[in-house]
């Protein structure tokens, strides 16, 4: 399908395999630095991690002795570790939904109104905020006093309207993680909405035509026309936010640095390797990483290739 | 993926599913137009609602910055909206002159520029590779560049921060720079090929037929034609470089006078504790280069990220 673009340069497809005269041997100059540095900076890195995971390493980073499973064992049974195993899993859970489904309603709610463009604006500007500034404006939005001094948080003082004692957001375990989240739902929400907005405006007349003529009410029209048109691009949402949660480590670090029982793997990550010095279980961490977003690597690569008609 | 690049952009002026919806369904009787305006101003009341509940956490901090350090910590900062107006410039100074943040905004410059221009030098000379130039794994080595999307650069940490201590790398910035510029390279490649695969073919064999050589082709043609998938990369790239932390803790971590902003900010976090009011204007500082950039380039920005959405 051959499109226009904006700049009115007509763009037409390639065929799916070019067929080029001959090999071109200088191509390896044109790719050689950037194979260098995905071999220095990826593939060898990769494999010494690996390596390393399964070694006992000293605070110096001397290798003291072979350490077999011994690392992925304590972070599959040591109950502090299994808490960091089940925070990721409530964040990949309770914040791709929130990222995901807030974008979607969000996404078809400003679809019918006219302010569309100022409102999108308003909920993406947080996209371009670093964690860290979003950290910091947060912490403004969770301050906690104690009970009976002023707050000065916006939240425990609007909690203090309907005479609710403050809450110690970051302290209080029954709420601190989905504090984070909501952080990062606060700063990921405009991304979907944006995207998925592109995506409702893509469906083709001639389906919403035929569904007004079937006489489709706004809910039928969204449940059984916009969903399943939009579907591929709701994946593709999905998958960015999975593999985004998955890594995630700022927020937390800014925040708590993984006190309360918040910490994630990327935080235990760091934890291990600077603080307590410990390479091998840093590395086992880093590891444990990779293999939970692996299924997310191989269903991307599946749909590139098919996107691209690669072998 | 530039075909869809180039096909979502334009959806951004497109009418929406209700423009179109409306002009099938014209309310008729009073009593329709009633309700049908009726539904249209709810959903705008309420869609304005959400975005101001959006921006109420930025505003707050905003108003924040420019209070008096001791009202900061003892009012809440919407008491500052009401007279008698106690605003001042005071936290913006202390940042700036106590604690170093001039320099942190240079330091993060100095990081940001070479980390964005390096990756997308040795990102397009790939990519025009992978694109238009035949040879042996062509399509495994583009393929496995693109599985390194979704690879977390933490598996990669430990051994290369071994490697850069061992030979001294640490604490400089081309460290840094090294490094973003491998990161970013996996994301440069993917979308640069995309798009200059895309571009027309008889333009390039012509080319090649009028005997211009690789060099030519890539810098009079290929390039100029790209300006706006260079333009969206660059954007993202930018803002990726100057909104990072993980990497400039792990590889300047110890050196304080190259720290970029997150890095300050991230340390006045931990020694301050309570010290709200420098935290504020620390926070907007490190903000106003980004929210620069953005409203500014919103277009390539937004195209960027519609183009990008399998990047983690």
């Amino acid at each position: 399908m051959a499109t226009i673009s904006q700049e009115g340069v007509s763009l037409a497809v390639p065929p799916r395999r070019r067929r080029m005269e001959g090999i071109s041997w200088s191509a390896w100059i044109w790719v050689a630095p950037a194979l260098l540095l995905i071999g220095v900076f990826y593939i060898w890195p990769m494999i010494g991690t690996i390596v390393t995971s399964l070694e006992n390493v000293d605070t110096l980073g001397n290798v003291t002795g072979f350490a077999g499973l011994k690392w992925y064992k304590t972070i599959f049974t040591d109950p502090t570790n299994l808490i960091i195993l089940r925070n990721n899993l409530l964040w990949l859970v309770v914040g791709t939904a929130l990222t995901v489904g807030l974008g979607l309603i969000i996404a078809v709610l400003v679809d019918r109104v006219k302010i569309e463009r100022v409102i999108k604006s308003t909920l993406f500007i947080p996209m371009a905020l670093s964690f860290v500034a979003a950290g910091v404006i947060w912490r403004f939005m969770y301050i906690y006093r104690p009970a009976g001094e002023n707050q000065i948080g916006l939240l425990n003082a609007f909690l203090g309207l309907f005479r609710i004692p403050p809450q110690a957001w970051f302290v209080n375990e029954a709420v601190n993680n989905f504090a984070l989240i909501a952080i990062y739902v606060w700063m990921w929400t405009g991304f979907s909405m944006v995207i998925l907005s592109a995506a409702l405006k893509g469906i083709p007349d001639e389906i919403i035509e035929a569904a007004k003529m079937d006489g489709a009410n706004r809910f039928t029209m969204f449940w059984r026309v916009m969903i399943p048109m939009i579907a591929p691009t709701i994946t593709v949402v999905t998958i960015t936010m999975v593999i985004n949660i998955l890594k995630i480590f700022d927020v937390v670090y800014v925040n708590t640095g993984g006190a309360f029982n918040t910490s994630v793997i990327a935080q235990a990550f760091y934890d291990q390797l600077f603080t307590n010095q410990n390479g091998g279980f840093g590395s086992a961490w880093a590891v444990v990483l990779t293999l939970v977003i692996l299924p997310v690597l191989i269903i991307n690569i599946r749909r590139i290739r098919a996107e691209e008609g690669l072998r | 993926m530039s075909r869809q690049i180039t096909e979502l952009a334009s959806r951004e002026k497109a009418k929406s599913v209700t423009e179109r919806l409306g002009a099938l369904e014209r309310p008729r009787t009073p009593w329709e137009r009633f309700i049908h305006a009726f539904n249209s101003s709810s959903v705008t009341i309420l869609v304005v609602v959400i975005a101001l509940l959006w921006s109420i956490p930025t505003f707050g901090l905003f108003v924040a910055s420019f209070r008096p350090p001791q009202l900061i910590s003892s009012t809440g900062w919407w008491s500052g909206l009401v007279p008698p107006w106690r605003f001042t410039l005071e936290n913006y100074q202390a940042v700036i002159q106590g604690q170093g943040f001039g320099m942190a905004f240079l330091n993060s410059l100095i990081i940001a520029i070479p980390g964005t221009i390096l990756p997308i030098a040795v990102g397009s000379f790939a990519a025009y590779a992978f694109a238009w130039m035949k040879f042996p794994f062509r399509n495994f080595l583009f393929l496995l560049i693109v599985a390194m999307l979704v690879i977390p650069s933490q598996i990669a940490l430990v051994p290369i921060l071994t490697l850069f201590t061992a030979i001294g790398f640490t604490g400089q910035y081309w460290s840094v720079w090294i490094v973003h510029t491998a990161f970013g390279l996996p994301f440069a490649i993917f979308l640069l090929r995309n798009f200059f695969s895309a571009l027309p073919r008889d333009l390039i064999e012509s080319a090649h037929i009028d005997g211009a050589s690789s060099w030519r082709i890539y810098w009079n043609l290929i390039l100029p034609l790209s300006v706006p998938a260079l333009a969206s990369l660059a954007i993202f790239q930018f803002m990726w470089v100057w909104n990072d932390l993980l990497v400039a803790l792990i590889f300047l971590g110890g050196a304080v006078e190259k720290a970029p902003l997150t890095l300050a900010v991230a340390n006045l976090v931990g020694s301050y504790g309570e010290g709200y009011q420098l935290l504020t204007a620390a926070a907007f500082i490190s903000m106003a280069l980004p929210l620069v950039v953005f409203f500014a380039l919103q277009r390539y920005f937004i195209r960027g990220i519609l183009a990008g959405s399998v990047k983690g």
